[in-house]
Formats: C-alpha cells, structure tokens, sequence
C-alpha cells in the first residue's frame, strides 16, 4: 500500500552520493502540526510518516515491538503512538501530555511536526506547538465527524494565524471507505469553518493506520483525486516569500562592538529583504540612516531576506540597541502604549486585572498591566461570554497598557511584531500569550505636560529630600499606629509631610473598590500613584496598608526614583494580630462573615528585604518610631540608608 | 521564487537568533563543548553569531578523563582558532576515587560528567548554558524546550515546561536557576552531517573510517585508545577498519565497522544505516525506556 519512493532513493544514495545531496541541500523547510484527541490517530499518523521515511531505525523499532506488547493499544500490532509519547508518565497514561517534535524529510522537503496533545486542559501545549507553525493538520475520526475538539483545535489554530489547513478524515479503513461518509464530515466542517472565518481549507480521506492517502493515492478510494497528505504538504506554499516581500522589520538583539571601528545591529529580519544603500528607520527614535553593509563570517552579503540572521552597519552614528526595530525608512511600524489584543490564559494562577506583567514582544521587554477582558470565547461554542479575568487555557480580549511605548505591528501583519508574552515578575513564569490586534493610542499624541516648577524646585522650597515611607503589614500589625508616631515626630523636625491610611483612603478615592484581589491590587495602585503626585510636590509620605502582594509593592517602588521608596514591614505574627483584634475584624473573619481577609483566606506576602523591619514583639511602638525617625533622618550610622 | 530559504539556511538562522537572545539575557552564559560532531556544529553557528566579535562567552569540557586523544587535540586547537576561553572541568572526587568506566559501570558517567557538570557550573557561577543537544537524538528531547530550566539543584521537570511562543524565549530565572539551551534542538542527524560539509566545520577524525586497534566486548566494538584498555581473559586486540558516529568516553562508546573515509561516504553509510546513533551508547540502555528521562531530572544535559 505504503509508496516510500516520495522520501528518499535509495538507489541514488548508494549510487551517486553527491548528486544525492546536491538535491537534499536546497530542500525548503515546513513547520506543520497535527491536533486530534486520544483516538483520533495522531500518533499513529506521525508514526507512520516516520517509519516510511525511515526516521524509525532497527534499534528503536525493536524497542518499539516490545513496548508495544507491553504498554500498546493495538494488539500485537506495533502501537505507534508509543514512539510518540517520549515522557514516562505519557507512556503510563496513554495521553500526550506535552508537545514532541519530530522530524522527516522527502526529496523536496524538511518537516518538522509539533505533535499536540488534544485535550482541553494542555490548550496552552497545542497553542505553543501552534505559533511556529506554517500548516495545521487536523485530524477527524471518520465514525464520529466533526467534534467539539475539532472546533476547538480549528478555532485555535485559525486565531495564531495558521494559513493552511488540511483535514485529514482519519480512519477510513473503519467506514469501509465510504464516500458519504467523507463528503458529509466535509460539509460539517465547512459550514463551521466558514463561521469562524476559515476560508480554504483541504480535506483528504486517510488511515494513518493502513497507509492510504498518506504518500500515495489509494486503491481503496478510488472517487478521491487528491493529492495524498505528503503531495499536498511538499506543494503548499511556504509563507516565507510574502514575508521577504513585505517591508523590512528586524528587533535588533544585540550590538556587535568588538572594537571602536566597528558597530554592527545583529538580529533576525522579521520581514522584507534589506540590500546595502537602503534607508533605513530606526523605532521608537525615528532617527534614520542607510545600510552600508550586511555582514556575516562568510563576507558580506548583497541582500538579505526575511528569516535570516544578519548583522547590519549603517553609515551614520545613530543611537540603536536592543529593544529598538530597524524597520524601512517609508514603512515604519508603529509606536503606541495602548492596545487591543487577544489573549491567551497559560498559567495556573488566574489572570489578575491591574497586576503588572513583564511583556515580551520581538527583543522588547515593558511592563504591562491588563484591564478586565471585554469579553472571553468559549472555544468549544465559539460563544463570546462576560468575563472578570482569564483562567488557565482562556482565551479573551482585553485592553492592555504598557509603560513605555512599543514598537508593533497587528499580528495579522507580522507575527514577530505582534505577538507576544506575558511573564510573571516574581514567579518568572510564562503566565500568557498574546496577539495585538490595533493600538488604542498612538504614544505620540500622548505628552508629559512640561512644567516649569520641576520636583527638585518642590523638595528644595522644602528643605528635604521627598520620600515614601511605605508601611506594610497584616490587619493589626500596628501600621497606623507606628506610622502616626513617626509623622508627628518628622512634623515637630520641621518636615512636611501627609500620611495616607488605608481606611481613610477607602471612604474616599477609592471608595468604588472592593477586596478580591484585582481590587485590591487597583486599591494600591491608586494610592501609588498619589503618593508619587505628593513625592513630586516636595512631601514626604507615609502610607498605613496591608498591601499583601509584593508585586504591587515592588510595582511602586520602580515608580520613583531610586532610594525614595522606603519599604517598613511591621512584622507582627498572625497569631498576635489575632489576638489583638482591635476592629474585631479577624474574629469575622474566621466566622466566614468577612471574605477574602489578609492572614486568613488570602495570602499575606512578606517582603524580603524591607529597608526597615519592625519587631512588634520586641520593640514597642514608640521605640520603632524613634528608630525609624532616627534612621531616615540620619541620626543613625547606616550608609545604606538614604535620608531626608 | 529564489528567495525562499533551504532549511539549512532556516535552522541556522533560527540557532543564530537563540544564541544572541541567551547572551543579549543572561548574565554568565556557557558553551558545554563536548567535542563531538553536534558541538562542532554549535562552536560554527556561535562563531558566526557573534562575527566579527568572538563569541562572548567560554567553552566549558567536562572531562572525564576517559575521551579519545583525538578528541583533546581538537578540543585545543578549536579554542585557539575561536578565540574562546576553555574550561577544562574534571571533577576531584571523581578523580581521588579512581572512577573509571572499567570498574564502576553507570557510577562513572554519574560522577564524571553529571556531577562534574553541576559542580563546574555551580564554582563558574554560570547562569545559562549551551548544549549541542537535539531533539531527534532521543524520545524526552524530543519533548524538551529550547530554553529547559533546571532548579538550583539542577533537576529538570518534564511536567512543568515554560510555554515556549513564536520565538520569544523567556529567560527569566531566580537566583541560584540556570537555563540549559539547545541551538540546534530541531536539526536532524543528517543535518549536522550535511551542514558539517556545506560549511567545513572541523570534526574529530574518528568520525572517518581507519584502520584501528579494536577489541569485542559485550557486543560492542571498542577501540583500545590507550593502555589503560584493560583486556580480558580471551580478549585480543584486532586492527579493524572502524570509525564513531557518536564520540564519548572511549571505553563506552561503540564503533562500526566501515571504509567510509569521506564526509560523503558517510553521510551516505549514515543514510543507509538501520539503527539510530545513539545505538551505541550505553547510557540509554540503563532504567529502562525512560533512562534519560531519569537521567534529566538528576542534572544530567
């Protein structure tokens, strides 16, 4: 049944090696992956693709035999899918957990598949299997048509901008290869695929595990004019020529200076061709110059093109490092700090609103803060549903707000510049994915108001250096009362100071908030963002806040300049807090009458270097705050201390 | 349309890009430089990564002790012409205790390379490093990330993977965290080989067929390197026409018989062969069908 003769000749290899590989080395490359569930056979598919292209050798089929008498599936026939499933605990549980690579090339080809696990809860695994793909196949059991994972998988695979889809109807062998049965699942898809916006998709009868329409059209369906799955996966054009087409785009990674004569931009062109006399943009600085030479170890080039790495000199000294794009001088990208974007949820902990996110676009690195998705998509109903924040495998729309203004394209235009991720800043995990649709704003139009009166000309009126003497700390803790004794000793010094409180703050700005934990994340942000306006005003600040989450904290702190920001953990355990109780507050807590309470079901995150740590065991309040004036006043002997 | 990449072209490309992201991200990188075929091929793409600069980071060799002479001579004279620093590692205890593979079996690759490895990397303080690892070699690489990350104490978990998007590599990491990378995690066998000749990449010249001194032991064909080659009862050194396709410890590491002199030759034997390179290896015969998995999740690259 099986036609290896696609792959490789044999005859050739043994015959005329260097015409062989004359042939081999200006084969093209496709990324393709495949999506299925359990019992779709993707697996067995991806098997057989290796076994006829003899990427499976003697040693590993052996191993294979064995294993599948084992561990298999299929009998005493060889379980492909264990070949497959490379983890331990994959094998134990007959599920793909995590997405494998594999590789097999024919004459005029090189593939590499992302094999994707098919169920729900590794969405994030086929999403990451899915944005380096040029191609998607998927796979429909023949007995069972079009499923709500097929949708799902379509949907997903559609949304990261996979052009070409293959529908492979798997299985025939089981239908008895059946034309209706082939024409109906067909029409299913279609209907679907038009209401998701697919508009080309190529369906083909096969069985993965049989062979037929893999390599070589079948006798056994004879209404099926093709081509068989390999044909059509070495005939697909590759999206790499309208790139090279398309205007320049390259991050630039890093600067090459091995010495004062040389400085080179070395990067990976995202899109179009860049030739040496080309003028040339540099973003977000906008300051152009022209290309003088391409360079590499081989010499330099005359052109280069999209997909290659390159190192580019110009002919003027303009500033340009990591992070900036050198784009072409007519066709810059834009440059915006507001956007709309898809996003997808890949992280265990839920998405938190208002939290700051580093995000990674191109060589890029900002922080980012996400507003409350617009609304989320159910991917099994392609339904739009309301939506406060986004869970593991989510997918939304959401607005999201960076620090600094980031070079972009829409993800539609180019996926470098478009698409992006979202990491953790204390767990350092990837937590998202994202794909920008339009910026909200353009950064140019938006401009730091000028003033005459700077925040120097504040402080020296003053006569001290402005602060914020951040107090954090469990309900109870003594926070406010510490922080009222030190403003009443700075005030009788002569310092002008405010001191912000929790509850007060509550009653008033931030009256509209509640306590989950994205309110109470927009809670310190707003008072933030205050004593920042009252830094600038020459004051110094004192805030009484439990303020759980070092994130914020932190997030704070890299808001003022260095050394302003002084954090005073009043270190109390929950134990004693408790026991004080001084609002009666823990005690409607542990009744389950008040929700979300710090130190009982919502987590308390202690600092970890705090300039100042108060022991409210071991020192009474009065004895923290003449420490705590002495230390910031520089009464005492601590040079790492700044002062006031 | 003539534009259109090969995927020679792409793969290097794409190795290129990952290597300047490491350096443009980590603070101490590292190139694990194990001599072989797919470490030549890493030293190549980091050469021209980073042209006309050196590239900015040292080659590290974990050495056992127990490598093919041709292998040090090599090893040397690719540091000279790179310009790199090279780092020799070879772990003490392993050396006070007389470890060898004669004697010790999986205790020696144990000592030697998985602990020499953590150890080199913990005195270097080295945050990020390189290895020439791909993803075709071995069924759990094939489910690795480029970026792998590994705790302080070095272990790898299968089940907790960063999502790895587009190409945007997040390397972000605590203290005391490293970041193993894999430039070429998605070449092929031949790949290496037909890039190796593209571009003359220097190899060890065990990898061409030659007439070699050769013992047969437990089935494998071992080369007798050098008088520490203990024979056995029975044991007599023949001279056959041998060469590797995979180089590691000498007395670990399997030959095949061949007349394969030229890169093309074989590439050619390569192509026509039935079993995978790592056949002769004895590492991934230990635990079962999950001994690197294991191996991983101890340290081991």
């Amino acid at each position: 049944m099986t036609d290896t003769s696609v792959y490789q000749t044999e005859a050739l290899i043994a015959e005329d090696i260097d015409a062989y590989l004359d042939k081999h080395q200006h084969k093209s490359m496709l990324r393709f992956i495949t999506c299925g569930s359990v019992d779709d056979g993707k697996s067995t598919l991806i098997g057989r693709l290796l076994y006829d292209s003899k990427m499976i050798f003697e040693d590993q089929l052996a191993a294979l035999e064995t294993d599948s008498k084992k561990q298999g599936t299929q009998g005493q026939e060889i379980d492909f899918a264990l070949l497959v499933d490379g983890l331990a605990a994959e094998r134990e549980q007959g599920i793909t957990i995590d997405v494998a690579y594999r590789f097999f090339g024919t004459e005029k080809r090189k593939f590499i598949v992302a094999d994707c696990p098919g169920h729900e809860q590794y969405t994030r695994n086929m999403v990451t299997g899915a944005s380096t793909a040029d191609l998607a196949v998927i796979l429909i059991d023949a007995r069972k048509g079009v499923l709500t994972q097929t949708r799902r998988h379509s949907f997903l695979c559609h949304r990261i901008g996979i052009r070409h889809i293959v529908l492979a109807v798997n299985k025939m062998d089981l239908v008895g290869y059946d034309q209706s049965v082939f024409d109906r699942i067909v029409a299913d898809y279609r209907a679907f695929a038009d209401s998701i916006g697919i508009t080309e998709f190529t369906a083909l009868p096969i069985s993965g595990f049989k062979g037929d329409n893999i390599t070589a059209l079948s006798a056994n369906t004879p209404w099926f004019t093709g081509p068989a799955l390999v044909e059509h996966l070495e005939s697909v054009e590759l999206d790499t020529t309208a790139a090279a087409a398309a205007p320049l785009r390259m991050p630039v990674q890093w600067v090459n200076r091995p010495n004062l004569d040389f400085r080179g931009f070395s990067g990976l062109i995202a899109s179009g061709t860049v030739r040496p006399g080309d003028a040339v943009r540099v973003l977000p600085s906008g300051k152009t110059s022209t290309v003088t030479r391409i360079v590499t170890l081989d010499g330099d080039l005359d052109e280069a093109v999209a997909g290659q790495s390159v190192t580019l000199c110009f002919a003027d000294e303009i500033d340009c490092s990591r992070g900036d794009v050198i784009a072409a001088a007519d066709a810059p990208p834009e440059v915006a700090d507001q956007f709309e974007s898809t996003l997808v949820w890949l992280d265990d902990d839920a998405l938190l609103v208002g939290r700051s996110y580093w995000l990674k676009l191109g060589t890029q690195t900002v922080s980012v803060t996400v507003a409350a998705p617009k609304y989320t998509i159910n991917v099994n109903t392609m339904e739009r549903l309301a939506a406060k924040t986004l869970d593991l495998n989510a997918i939304g729309v959401a607005e999201i707000t960076t620090d600094k203004p980031l070079v972009f394209d829409a993800y539609t235009t180019n996926r470098t510049l478009g698409g992006f991720i979202l990491i953790d800043k204390l767990s350092n995990r990837t937590v998202g994915a994202g794909m920008l649709h339009f910026s909200l704003r353009r950064a140019q139009n938006v401009h730091w108001q000028a003033l005459d009166v700077t925040r120097a000309a504040h402080a020296a009126l003053k006569h001290q250096q402005p602060a914020v003497l951040w107090f954090t700390g469990l309900s109870g803790s003594g926070k406010s009362t510490i922080a009222n004794m030190v403003e009443k000793r700075l005030h009788a010094l002569g310092h002008h100071t405010f001191l912000l409180d929790g509850d007060n703050v509550r009653h008033g700005l931030n009256k509209d908030l509640g306590f989950t934990e994205s309110d109470r994340i927009e809670n310190i942000r707003r008072v933030g963002e205050v004593a920042k306006l009252m830094t600038d005003a020459g004051l110094i600040v004192l805030t009484a806040f439990i303020s759980p989450f070092a994130a914020e904290r932190d997030m704070i702190r890299s808001m003022l300049p260095g050394g302003e920001f002084i954090e005073i953990f009043v270190d109390t355990p929950l134990e004693v807090a408790e026991a004080r109780d001084v609002k009666g507050l823990y005690k409607k807590a542990r009744s389950g009458s008040l929700k979300n309470f710090t130190g009982i079901d919502s987590p308390y995150e202690a600092p970890e270097n705090p300039e100042i740590r108060v022991d409210t065991t071991r020192e009474t309040p009065e004895e923290a705050a003449t420490r705590i004036v002495d230390l910031i006043t520089g009464n005492r002997n601590e040079t790492w201390m700044p002062t006031i | 349309m003539s534009n259109t990449l090969t995927h020679l072209q792409r793969l290097e490309a794409e190795a290129i890009h990952i290597l300047r992201e490491v350096v443009a991200e980590a603070e101490r990188p590292v190139m694990l430089y194990s001599v072989g075929k797919d470490s030549a091929v890493m030293l190549h793409l980091a050469r021209k990564a980073f042209y006309p600069s050196p590239p900015p980071f040292p080659l590290l060799h974990v050495d056992t002790t127990w490598k093919f002479q041709e292998m040090y001579k090599l090893r040397d004279r690719m540091a000279r012409e790179s310009g790199m620093d090279l780092l020799v590692y070879q772990n003490p205890e392993a050396a006070a205790r007389g470890i060898n593979p004669f004697d010790h079996g999986a205790l020696h690759t144990d000592m030697w390379k998985t602990e020499g490895l953590k150890q080199a990397l913990e005195m270097y303080g080295f945050d990020a490093a390189f290895g020439g690892a791909r993803r075709d070699e071995e069924k759990s690489r094939a489910k690795e990330r480029i970026f792998s990350f590994r705790t302080a104490s070095h272990g790898w978990d299968p089940k907790n993977q960063r999502p790895e998007l587009w190409n945007l590599y997040n390397a972000k990491k605590h203290k005391g965290e490293s970041i193993r990378v894999f430039p070429i995690s998605n070449w092929t066998e031949l790949d290496v080989w037909q890039y190796i000749q593209l571009n003359d990449v220097p190899i060890v010249p065990l990898y061409f067929a030659a007439r070699r001194p050769t013992v047969v032991r437990d089935g494998m064909l071992l080369m007798v390197d050098d008088r520490r080659f203990p024979l056995q009862p029975g044991e007599a050194v023949v001279e056959r026409s041998i060469r590797f396709r995979t180089l590691g410890c000498y007395p670990l590491t399997g030959a095949v018989e061949s007349t394969a002199a030229t890169l093309s030759e074989v590439i050619q034997e390569t192509l026509l062969t039935t079993t995978s390179e790592r056949q002769g290896r004895a590492i991934d015969k230990d635990a079962g069908g999950a001994g690197m998995e294991v191996k991983k999740q101890q340290g081991y690259f």
